[in-house]
């Protein structure tokens, strides 16, 4: 099952090497990974999107909380959460495929933020569905380049939405 | 005062209380070699390969509990380190090791002796460190050490280019570190030791499985308490002998792939299984799927990643060992009154062990003509006993060592185990023996493992350290040759060893003692003269190149399924019918 990690870390250099490293020495999967300096600039967020079953997951939490600069650790998939992902789609543009670019790319919210006499570059945000349908429907037309930033994931505040099933599993305090 | 980062090197070591360094210079840390060698009291042991002062250091923080510090240079000096450190990350071993790195400005310019040192330890480093601005190598220091000690200790790594080895700074050492992503558990959940001790107090047919973390922990006088208190049979892996008296009665001695046939069968039948530092190692559980398929498991460990990460655990518990033995004990002791009851209650389950021990004892037949390899082993553990710091290489030598050498005390025991390197042994007993000059130190040894670090006789020899080394000389790589006939049909492919140095003639070379035991009549005078020499001295026993070390579980077989002797197709080729053998034909140790 596919599970989003938060892991917030030292913002310091080779921290990065040492979580992915810690996923290729013990053979666990990165589908996607993230990095950003959090409000407080001494740290970063990780986002790591992988997949596994439940000891596997159980393992990688241990493994993450164990490298000495990560401070906290949390498995979004445990909560009710919001996930996001932002793509840059270069599109062929026939003439006769320009109108359908804009129809699509109006019909999914998304912005054309370039074009050329042959291309649009279309930038589209939302969740992974989203975006995948979009790459989809684009695809007829002929996508020349594409590029994705990898999913980023935040927890919902829970006031007013139903009560998550429980709270995140913050294993470092 | 403003001082160097040599200076603040060497006054953070004083800090810290380091009494020794191991190490090699080169280029970039002559700056430090420089101060340290004007320090009067911070030994630096010059070693003659840097492997050497890794797995001396490793030797010398195993024997002592304290971390083992290493020197060396940037580039093949950190390079040659590497064993050493995944040895010790393996292993939980403290090791603080510093290498010289390019200056800042050439860093990523493929400069002379320029290797991505943190790079390349990173993945056999607990956590490891490039230092950019001198102003920061102190408090690194500081961490380094820390970090290394603590929690489920291992090397650490300190990467300090040459200018900030000379570049001034203010020197304060810090009080103490505050590090907010690092803070390892002591104490056990009290709900969950609360089960534990009620697990105990039901079980019929339970076992305490020890492993290294007990002996890092200091755990073995609550080891015993507890095994006294509940009258449980107590079992060891590798890493974990001497954390348990080898002669007590509860002691079932090493389990695992050539653990006892009483050992391992007690293992299969358990219906409870208290694991207490220890990680289910494959070398240990075998096949998984039917290790303990009775047990109900309770597995104490300061590494939460230790947990659950082969083998379930019914009540895992996490923290330091010492403490939560501690804290168990005293729930015990308050539950159980009657000591005769719970006697009475494990009886049946010690006499069942017993009888397994009866019908399958560890065994050999030495005879008058070769040498076997446990028959020294068993003669080297009568004439020392329990005053003896044994470090062993890795091989067949080191399973008899395992199974005959009945370690009585913690930290006498020092040998590679998870990662296995051979040519462990040797630096790891001139580290030990470094750390206790007056304590009796065996390497025990073999000529393959022998030869990959024998470079390091010459300090032997300098120091007139008193080191005994004992190899264990068939000419073979004995258990490739032990696996090559169990399941290789015999093809001795490349683990005959062939053309072998005179050890006796290479020790002269090197100013020490050599002897040589060729027949059984002459290993019990041998090894005595060797014991009774002042100094260093090497003995060199021939030994049976075909003997195979039993009982053996197959990787991937399960516990109660052990070999317990040769198979009859290797007998027969051992009679000369059958497969060809090979060992004759190269020079060969046997004697003529």
């Amino acid at each position: 099952m596919e599970h989003i990690i938060s892991v917030l870390v030292e913002n310091k250099f080779g921290v990065l090497a040492r979580v992915a490293g810690l996923f290729s020495a013990r053979g666990y999967n990165i589908e996607s990974l993230s990095v950003a300096p959090t409000l407080d600039p001494t740290t970063s967020m990780i986002t790591i999107v992988t997949a596994g079953d439940d000891p596997i997951i159980e393992q990688i939490m241990k493994q993450l909380n164990k490298v000495v600069e990560v401070l906290k650790v949390v498995d979004l998939t445990e909560t009710h959460f919001l996930d996001r992902e932002t793509a840059l789609i270069k599109v062929h543009t026939k003439p006769e495929h320009r109108d359908e670019a804009i129809r699509l790319a109006d019909i999914f919210r998304a912005k054309i933020v370039d074009s050329s006499p042959n291309t649009y570059t279309i930038e589209i945000t939302g969740d992974i569905e989203k975006v995948e349908a979009m790459i989809h429907m684009l695809k007829p037309l002929g996508i020349k380049e594409l590029i994705r930033t990898g999913r980023i994931a935040i927890s919902r505040e829970t006031t007013h939405t139903a009560s998550p099933r429980r709270e995140p599993a913050l294993l470092k305090t | 005062m403003k001082m160097t980062g040599a200076e603040i090197f060497c006054e953070s070591l004083r800090r810290e209380g380091v009494k020794t360094v191991f190490g090699l210079p080169g280029g970039v840390v002559l700056k430090i070699f420089d101060v340290l060698c004007q320090q009067k009291d911070i030994d630096l042991v010059l070693t003659r390969h840097e492997q050497g002062a890794a797995h001396m250091a490793e030797g010398y923080a195993k024997a002592t509990g304290k971390a083992g510090v290493v020197l060396v240079t940037s580039g093949p000096g950190m390079t040659n380190i590497v064993t050493g450190l995944a040895d010790a990350y393996m292993d939980s071993v403290p090791l603080v090791a510093f290498t010289g790195q390019v200056s800042t400005d050439l860093i990523g310019n493929d400069a002379f002796q320029e290797a991505d040192n943190v790079g390349i330890s990173r993945p056999c480093t607990k956590h490891n460190v490039l230092v950019k601005d001198v102003n920061e190598l102190a408090q690194t220091i500081k961490e380094a050490f820390y970090i290394a000690t603590s929690g489920r200790p291992g090397p650490v790594l300190v990467d300090i280019p040459k200018d900030v080895s000379i570049a001034k700074a203010e020197f304060k050492y810090p009080d103490k570190v505050n590090l907010r992503g690092y803070n390892p558990t002591v104490n056990g959940n009290k709900n969950q030791v609360k089960q534990a001790a009620e697990e105990i107090m039901k079980a019929k047919k339970p076992m305490i499985y020890v492993g290294g973390g007990a002996v890092f922990a200091d755990a073995a006088d609550e080891i015993r308490e507890l095994a006294e208190l509940t009258q449980i049979p107590v079992t060891m892996t590798l890493m974990g002998l001497g954390s348990f008296p080898g002669t007590h009665p509860l002691s079932l001695g090493m389990l695992g792939m050539h653990g006892g046939y009483w050992t391992n069968m007690g293992m299969h039948h358990a219906d409870l299984l208290i694991a207490v530092g220890a990680r289910f190692d494959d070398r240990v559980t075998g096949k998984l799927s039917e290790f303990c398929p009775e047990a109900r498991v309770i597995h104490i460990d300061i590494d939460p990643t230790s947990i659950k990460k082969t083998f379930h655990a019914h009540i895992p518990i996490v923290g330091d060992v010492k403490a939560v033995l501690r804290q168990l004990n005293v729930i015990l002791r308050s539950m159980d009154g009657n000591p005769a009851q719970i006697k009475a209650l494990r009886a049946p389950w010690i006499k069942q062990i017993d009888e397994w021990k009866k019908a399958h004892p560890l065994t050999y037949k030495q005879d008058g003509k070769i040498i076997k390899p446990q028959f020294v082993i068993e003669k080297l553990y009568e004439l020392t006993k329990h005053n003896a710091i044994v470090a062993t290489d890795v091989g067949q030598h080191q399973m008899f060592a395992a199974q005959y050498f009945k370690g009585s005390k913690p930290r006498t025991w020092l040998t590679s185990g998870g990662l296995g390197t051979m040519g462990f042994g040797f630096p790891a007993a001139i580290g030990a023996q470094i750390a206790f000059p007056d304590r009796l130190v065996l390497c025990i040894t073999s000529e393959g493992s022998f030869q990959m670090n024998l470079q390091e006789l010459v300090v032997a020899a300098e120091r007139k350290l008193p080191v005994k080394i004992i190899v264990l000389n068939n000419g073979v790589h004995g258990m490739v040759r032990q696996w090559q006939d169990l399941f290789y049909e015999g093809r001795y492919s490349a683990s005959i060893l062939g053309k072998m140095p005179d050890f006796v003639k290479l020790a002269d070379a090197y100013g020490i003692t050599g002897l040589r035991a060729l027949r059984p009549s002459e290993v019990e005078p041998v090894l005595k003269e060797g014991l009774k020499h002042k100094g260093p001295a090497l003995i060199d026993v021939h030994t049976d190149p075909y003997e195979n070390c039993y009982p053996m579980i197959p990787a991937g077989g399960a516990h109660h399924q052990m070999m317990l002797e040769d198979p009859p197709e290797l007998k027969l080729a051992r009679k000369g019918g059958g497969r060809k053998r090979k060992v004759e034909e190269g020079e060969g140790v046997l004697p003529a």
